[in-house]
């Protein structure tokens, strides 16, 4: 005879009533949890990227939570998509204030500069890895943004510096150097300018620069005129979206070696070589701020988490781990800045423990994850450490260890941007 | 029976010309502001009132697009562009001359006027569709320009930070502030579109949206008229991204991209075309669809489990689905757009309890 419904249901009852009295008190002996937001976008401009960065973040914090937590505090991370607009983002910011988030991730460059005012305003710190302004590297300035990964004017100084180290092997000055810096004409893509700019009358060399107007598909004459006509000796590439694929295809077609070329993070992601093709793209080097691939404890710890539930490890980890650890990279920042600040005040967490607890982060590398970075009061960014990977055989293979170029250039241009600033 | 018109008799001009002339009329806008002024602000919290603030900004930007496109028939792709006109002419008025925000916001508006009648005047010479592509064009040459021009932008970012807006003194610091702020602005506008509507010039623009040619053979003077339009509306489109500016304490040309105007198009031919009323309901929902839906959606999911990143994938993009589908949904429903269901409901009891 088949049950009822009805008849199941009042079977259950008393199995239910009995699992949540036992859930309740199971509740009630662990320690409060600990509330940490996160905003992504996964259905904006940028849907090729949240949805990787957020599992990333998900993951680990799920792995923190298997592993009893933060100092035996669950945490509880609540994230909310915005869609890369302003007005959801502001909304969203506000829900996790409400329910009482002590650290946030933000997401997309212009929702980081509408939400400093109300990071500052309400002492809650909001880091913005890899993207979001530069100057916000300044901690005295501003005490609760965190880049914590290396800005774009790091980055592009960084990529300078390996380009000229690579430019003396070959025993030619500097001067005789002839650099193309090719970008998405937007605020991010021309955020490096100045940078570059200012190194050029410091080292010397010439630069070109080559503005790809958006939506960043339409580029085959300026790869013709970096190959053929100005004849660049390296390109700097600062694109994003489906732009650096685009540029790997139109400059192996007018013959540019791609091992000059040197893309800034957000164009040295698989999915980017995926849409190029891998046998074309042999040689691209990538700037990266976190570790790429599977090599490391922690990606294996979540594979494992996986394996015992059940499930194979998920798609963006073993397809897209540029931007998968990225997301790693955010949490495990984030969940090390909350255990610092509970070791060292204990309970109630509040926003400002927290920010103290991320100026304190130094020797976390997570086996070579995260970059050997030392946050500090003054230097938000925790040093712009990057590291250049190569595209060989199909993957991408690093090329260099985790290094830093000419912070002094940065770093002057940031206390400029304090003097004028407002 | 409940809206009674007999029996009311009006003994002064100013009585008859009077905005709201039934006493249930005048009764409910009364409730509607004492609901507005008082109850909101002093029952909701800190998130509640960032929504309304958001929706009070859109307001004033939907009402200065129907005035173009509901009233005057002019389709206008570039209302995003133009509050960027009056956001960045507020914020380096205040940012870099120290003028107080109500100058920023008047300025802003101007600026924002001069700048619309102008790439209006394509519209002297081409309607429909022709002239929704060259207001596309204004989008795009202002965004082009405000990028482009270090004087405007500020510096690579195209970010310019504004300081805390005060009045008299008074730092607006928090979003029960800002919402007097934009309150007070948003109702002295929609006062002002509603008079406009009824008055000559209102009626000189829906002469030209109903038969142009007719319009003009009559004596309605096209060119200057049309011009008036594009003026007013890009003058609330200013004072709306001045607004912005000054919530946001930031003026940044991402918050001003196509997508917007194609929103506040959203609002208007959902509120309802040739509406003042209907640009109020429009804004509404359009601004706070995406949010209701996220609550409900996350309601009803987080009953059954906890987020996981694929919850969160579907969840993200059954948002923009459902929010599609309620679009098309109310269209269909009601094609004149909310107001005319607001309509449908005041007939209804207007004759009750007849049945007509």
């Amino acid at each position: 005879m088949n049950p009822r419904w009805c008849d199941v249901f009042r079977a259950l009852t008393p199995l239910m009533a009995v699992g949540m009295t036992l859930a309740t008190l199971a509740a009630a002996a662990t320690k409060e949890p600990i509330v940490l937001g996160g905003e992504c976008d996964r259905t904006g401009p940028t849907q090729l990227v949240g949805p990787n960065i957020c599992h990333g973040v998900l993951d680990y914090i799920n792995l923190v939570n298997k592993k009893g937590g933060v100092l035996g505090h669950p945490l509880k991370y609540l994230e909310i998509e915005h869609g890369y607009e302003v007005p959801r983002a502001v909304e969203a910011y506000e829900t996790l204030k409400g329910q009482g988030a002590v650290a946030m991730l933000d997401y997309g460059t212009p929702i980081v500069y509408a939400l400093t005012p109300r990071h500052m305003a309400d002492k809650i710190p909001g880091i913005t890895p890899g993207f979001g302004r530069a100057d916000s590297a300044d901690g005295k300035r501003f005490p609760y943004i965190f880049p914590l990964a290396a800005s774009y004017w790091s980055q592009a100084a960084a990529a300078l510096k390996f380009v000229l180290d690579e430019w003396q092997k070959t025993g030619k000055p500097p001067k005789d150097l002839k650099l193309a810096y090719i970008f998405y004409d937007n605020p991010a893509g021309r955020e490096p300018l100045p940078t570059l700019e200012r190194l050029a009358k410091l080292e010397g060399f010439q630069l070109r620069t080559f503005a790809v107007p958006p939506p960043g598909l339409e580029m085959s004459a300026a790869a013709l005129d970096i190959a053929r006509r100005y004849r660049a000796d390296w390109v700097i590439a600062h694109l994003f979206g489906r732009s650096p694929s685009v540029s790997i295809k139109e400059l192996n077609k007018v013959g540019y070696p791609l091992n000059r070329v040197i893309s800034l993070v957000w164009g040295a992601a698989e999915v980017d070589i995926d849409a190029a093709g891998w046998d074309i793209a042999q040689g691209y080097l990538g700037m990266q701020f976190a570790g790429v691939g599977q090599d490391f404890p922690v990606i294996q710890e979540i594979i494992k988490m996986y394996q015992e539930e059940g499930q194979p490890p998920p798609e963006p980890l073993q397809k897209v781990s540029v931007y998968y650890n990225r997301g790693v990279f955010n949490a495990a920042l984030m969940v090390e800045a909350v255990r610092l600040a509970l070791e060292k005040f204990g309970q109630p967490i509040t926003g400002e423990k927290v920010r103290q607890g991320f100026e304190s982060i130094k020797d976390f590398t997570l086996g070579g994850l995260v970059p050997p970075m030392a946050v500090t009061e003054e230097d938000h960014e925790g040093g712009g450490w990057v590291r250049i990977y190569q595209v060989q055989d199909r993957k991408w293979v690093p090329a260099t260890d985790w290094f830093t170029g000419y912070r002094e250039v940065v770093w002057e241009l940031v206390k400029e941007a304090a003097a004028k600033g407002e | 029976m409940i809206y009674r018109e007999c029996g009311v008799f009006k003994t002064s001009y100013a009585a008859d010309m009077a905005l709201y002339r039934a006493p249930l009329a005048k009764f409910a806008v009364a409730a509607v502001a004492v609901f507005c002024a008082v109850i909101v602000p002093l029952g909701t919290n800190d998130h509640l009132l960032s929504l309304a603030n958001l929706v009070g900004i859109a307001v004033v930007g939907a009402i200065g697009l129907n005035i173009l496109t509901g009233f005057t028939g002019q389709i206008s792709i570039g209302h995003g562009a133009f509050m960027a006109v009056g956001g960045y002419t507020a914020a380096i008025l205040s940012a870099r001359y120290g003028m107080p925000f109500w100058v920023g916001l008047i300025a802003g508006g101007a600026l924002a006027a001069v700048v619309g009648a102008g790439f209006g005047m394509p519209s002297l010479r081409i309607k429909g569709l022709y002239l929704a592509i060259a207001t596309l064009a204004a989008q795009f040459i202002i965004e082009w320009a405000i990028n482009h021009i270090t004087w405007i932008s500020g510096g690579v970012q195209s970010t310019i930070y504004v300081p805390r807006p005060t009045l008299g003194g008074v730092p607006l610091n928090s979003e029960l502030r800002k919402y007097y702020m934009i309150l007070a602005v948003a109702a002295a506008g929609y006062v002002f579109a509603m008079n406009l509507v009824r008055s000559r010039v209102g009626r000189a623009f829906m002469a030209i949206r109903d038969r142009d040619v007719a319009a003009e053979i009559i004596g309605v003077n096209i060119f200057a008229y049309k011009l008036l339009a594009f003026a007013i509306s890009s003058f609330y489109a200013g004072v709306a991204g001045a607004l912005f500016t000054y919530y946001l304490e930031i003026a940044n040309y991402e918050q001003f991209t196509i997508t917007v105007s194609v929103q506040y198009l959203a609002m208007i031919i959902i509120g309802g075309l040739g509406s003042v009323l209907g640009s109020v309901f429009g804004a509404i929902f359009i601004t706070l669809l995406p949010i209701v839906l996220r609550w409900v959606v996350e309601g009803i999911w987080g009953l059954f489990a906890p987020p996981t990143s694929a919850m969160l994938d579907v969840l993200a993009n059954l948002r923009l689905i459902v929010f599609g589908g309620l679009v098309i949904f109310f269209l269909i429903l009601e094609p004149d757009g909310l107001y005319r269901l607001w309509r449908h409901v005041k007939d209804y009891f207007r004759v009750w309890p007849f049945a007509y």
